[in-house]
């Protein structure tokens, strides 16, 4: 962590970044995830992503110094700092912040230079999670992703603006909106506003593009929001979708997914005749696709901190090779796109002050992405506990959120960049030991259940004021145990009765404070915030 | 957020010998073919109160569906008439929590075949 | 009767004579499963659609027995062979003693 920020900035430049020998006949750009985030950040990647059944080990639950091993990534460079975790404020401080949709335009516009009919695809989670975006609700990211002109897109967290107002964008889009997997839920028939695929005729090859939105929108997300609307993998459904183009000519199949990494793996394991997979939902930055079969799965990371290119040779009806790179948006090395730039301007102008407002200081790096606790997550318990008076917080592991520095100033902009949704209610209610039991199983086998398919790819529920052991190997309803109230350190009786403080219930009518409110009054009130190493949860089997 | 507040918990084996006791009277005690029948069912129910099911079982003369976790585990009973195109049937179910449907064809021969499927009924909640 | 009981169905207006047809069923109906508790602590009585039935020309496509873990408005999808032109005729019958009546028309072309 010795690279002043000018020697870090001179050893890289924009030509280097976005080199690339131009390959085969076909060029697919990938964005996904972007969560809404307009300007350059600081995002850690995750130093704790644990792999269970057959993905034990596998990438992408690979991490920090291993994960620079099996790349072969040299500690201190431009990958280190960009894919991996270790060093990370050191290296922020010499290579920069990342992302920038108005850079992101640059290597789009760079890469289409290359090749006038690149295909853009943006794999979803992209109208959510900004001050801005929740003030326009999603109108700010729909105007800054036309500008970008994607070729098509799929979708998650969009559906958390409401079945209406997806509804009313989805109708004006300019490209396609796709989901094969997207239903309506009365009849079980698919969804007119979301077709399964698009064709595209590119470098004389005719591409199909299915779209895969995201499985379990009405689990992870409150399904009262949409409640037209059904969704699952549905892979039978997916094959006829790929057997369907490719009686209808496609000679590459391309699936834009939200998926989540391993419910990919295991899908491109079922599913046949699938050349690409740009898997999304997950936000894992992968600098190599995986294999499966003959199909190739690329992950793009998420904020906008990467751009992948895939470049592909397609002949006689069959991909007979690709070359890919992982584009990291390095912003201080990147030069914003003007016009791009004037958009983003455009949509945060009547939200200036507000975003701007200094709100405290942190001497902590502030993180949210690990299995089982962040450092942002830390503050934001802390938060629910003092401010809503209780003994236990729970904050939901999602896996969106930017990083900040230690020194850095918090502004109410980047509050909302680890809280911003619809549903964002921060609730009190008393809950039974027995039952915090049963929540905290539940959430792990969603993380940990060794059948992707059972997976939906978020991280562990966030504690505060409560510790606990958990084996990942182990079946639901023994991964968890020795559950501590960390303020008495008595172990939890399953009889007694706790105040607990949560948000993002997904329940209709939960009432509550909004949780950005409760972080920025317990912030104001801290001035600088300090974070202590968080050893509350012990894991095994890891 | 694990913000929900609905009675989950581990998979639901509760009522397995009921389950076990209407397998028996519609089969008589007899032994089940485990091929011949399919069962299509989501791995995690996007809401527990109305889950998907497909079965089909071709040639079948009725088709029994049970939910064994459920306090009581009858659902549904599928008898074909000779217009059936296939021996094929969809509904919605509701499942109390995590836990095995299963399926069982009668032959017209006789004879008996079984599926089953877990579905999760989880309180969600959390997401990347 | 029930209140607010309405039948829907989803059968195609032609077919092939001799063609495999699929068709879609609901009907609004609350099931109320005589599980649930009101909130003085009563049971609340069971109620609920319990049969199925689907002819065509007076001959049987389907015959299903309903229990009380089929979801609010049961759904019911199935495939029913169409050998001359005619009518599907449906009928759900309600533990109320109620019968609710649906057909649909089929032509051969
Ligand atoms: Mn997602
Ligand atoms: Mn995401």
């Amino acid at each position: 962590g010795n690279w002043g920020r000018l020697a870090a900035q001179q050893s890289l430049t924009q030509d280097q970044l976005l080199q690339f020998d131009t390959f085969g006949n076909v060029s697919l750009i990938h964005v996904t995830d972007i969560h809404a985030q307009l300007k350059p950040l600081y995002f850690r990647e995750p130093s704790i992503n644990i792999g269970v059944g057959d993905n034990r080990g596998k990438v992408p639950h690979v991490t920090g110094a291993d994960f620079r091993k099996l790349y072969e990534v040299e500690d201190g460079s431009p990958s280190h700092y960009a894919l991996s975790s270790g060093d990370f404020s050191a290296l922020a401080a010499g290579y920069g912040r990342v992302g920038g949709l108005d850079r992101v335009a640059t290597v789009i516009n760079q890469i289409r230079s290359d090749r006038p009919d690149a295909l853009l695809l943006d794999g979803g989670d992209t109208w959510h999670g900004s001050y801005t975006c929740y003030h326009t609700e999603g109108q700010d990211m729909v105007n800054v992703m036309n500008a970008l002109k994607p070729d098509a897109m799929t979708f998650h967290w969009e559906f958390t603006l409401g079945s209406d107002r997806v509804n009313e964008i989805v109708e004006g889009l300019p490209f396609a909106a796709l989901g094969q997997n997207i239903f309506d839920a009365e009849w079980d028939e698919p969804a007119e506003l979301f077709p399964p695929y698009k064709f595209f005729e590119r470098g004389g090859v005719k591409i199909a593009v299915i779209g895969q939105a995201f499985p379990y929108m009405p689990i992870a997300n409150p399904g009262w929001m949409f409640p037209e609307y059904a969704f699952g993998i549905r892979d039978e459904n997916m094959q006829s979708m790929v057997d369907e183009v490719r009686a209808a000519g496609a000679e590459l199949v391309v699936c834009l997914s939200h998926n989540g990494f391993d419910v990919d793996k295991k899908m491109a394991g079922i599913v046949t005749g699938i050349d690409v997979i740009l898997s999304g939902h997950t936000h894992d930055a992968l600098p190599e696709p995986v294999l499966v079969g003959e199909t190739i799965i690329v992950a793009s990371g998420s904020n906008g901190k990467f751009v992948s290119r895939v470049d592909l040779d397609v002949r006689d009806g069959r991909m007979m090779g690709f070359r890919h790179k992982l584009i990291p948006i390095f912003s201080d090395v990147i030069t914003p796109d003007a016009d791009v730039a004037a958009v983003i301007d455009e949509q945060r102008a009547p939200y200036e002050e507000e975003l701007s407002e200094v709100i405290g200081q942190t001497a902590s790096l502030l993180y949210r992405r690990g299995n089982f606790n962040g450092t942002w997550d830390d503050v934001i318990c802390d938060a629910l506990i003092s401010e809503r008076e209780a003994d236990i917080a729970l904050s939901p592991g999602v896996r969106w959120g930017p990083s900040l520095l230690p020194g850095q100033d918090i502004t109410r902009e980047d509050i909302w960049n680890v809280t911003s949704m619809t549903y964002g209610a921060a609730y009190r209610s008393e809950m039974t030991g027995e039952f915090l039991h049963v929540i905290m199983e539940d959430v792990a086998d969603n993380l940990f259940n060794p059948d992707p398919y059972y997976q939906q790819g978020g991280d562990m529920v966030r504690t505060g004021g409560l510790g606990y052991r958990i084996d990942v190997t182990k079946p639901q309803g023994e991964r968890i145990t020795e559950m501590t109230l960390l303020k008495t350190g008595e172990m939890i009786d399953p009889a007694k009765t706790y105040q607990v403080a949560g948000w993002a219930s997904v329940n209709e009518g939960t009432e509550g404070p909004q949780i950005w409110d409760v972080v920025e009054n317990h912030i104001r009130q801290q001035g600088t915030v300090t974070v202590d190493p968080n050893n509350s949860v012990q894991v095994v089997g890891a | 957020g694990a913000g929900a507040f609905v009675a989950l918990g581990l998979p639901l084996r509760a009522s397995a010998s009921l389950a076990d006791d209407a397998i028996a009277t519609f089969t008589g005690g007899a032994e089940m073919a485990d091929s011949g029948i399919t069962l299509t069912a989501p791995e995690i129910a996007e809401n527990g109160n109305t889950v998907p099911v497909e079965v089909s079982a071709p040639g079948a003369a009725e088709i029994l569906v049970l939910a064994t976790g459920n306090p009581t585990p009858a659902v549904a009973t599928f008898k074909f008439g000779a217009l059936a195109a296939s021996q094929t049937a969809s509904t919605r179910i509701r499942l109390a929590g995590t836990q095995d449907v299963v399926a069982i064809a009668k032959m017209p021969d006789g004879t008996f075949a079984k599926a089953s499927s877990t579905v999760k009924v989880t309180i969600g909640g959390c997401g990347g | 009767m029930a209140k607010g009981v309405k039948p829907r169905v989803k059968v195609p207006k032609k077919a092939a004579a001799g063609e495999a047809i699929t068709i879609k069923t609901l009907i609004s109906h609350k099931m109320e499963s005589g599980q649930r508790k009101d909130d003085d602590g009563n049971l609340i009585p069971r109620s609920i659609i319990n049969r199925f039935t689907c002819d065509f020309n007076g001959e049987n496509v389907i015959d299903v027995t309903l229990e009380p873990a089929i979801s609010t408005n049961p759904y019911l999808e199935f495939a029913a062979t169409v050998p001359e032109a005619g009518e599907f005729k449906f009928t759900w019958y309600d533990d109320d003693g109620s019968v609710y009546e649906e057909s649909k028309k089929i032509a051969i072309g």
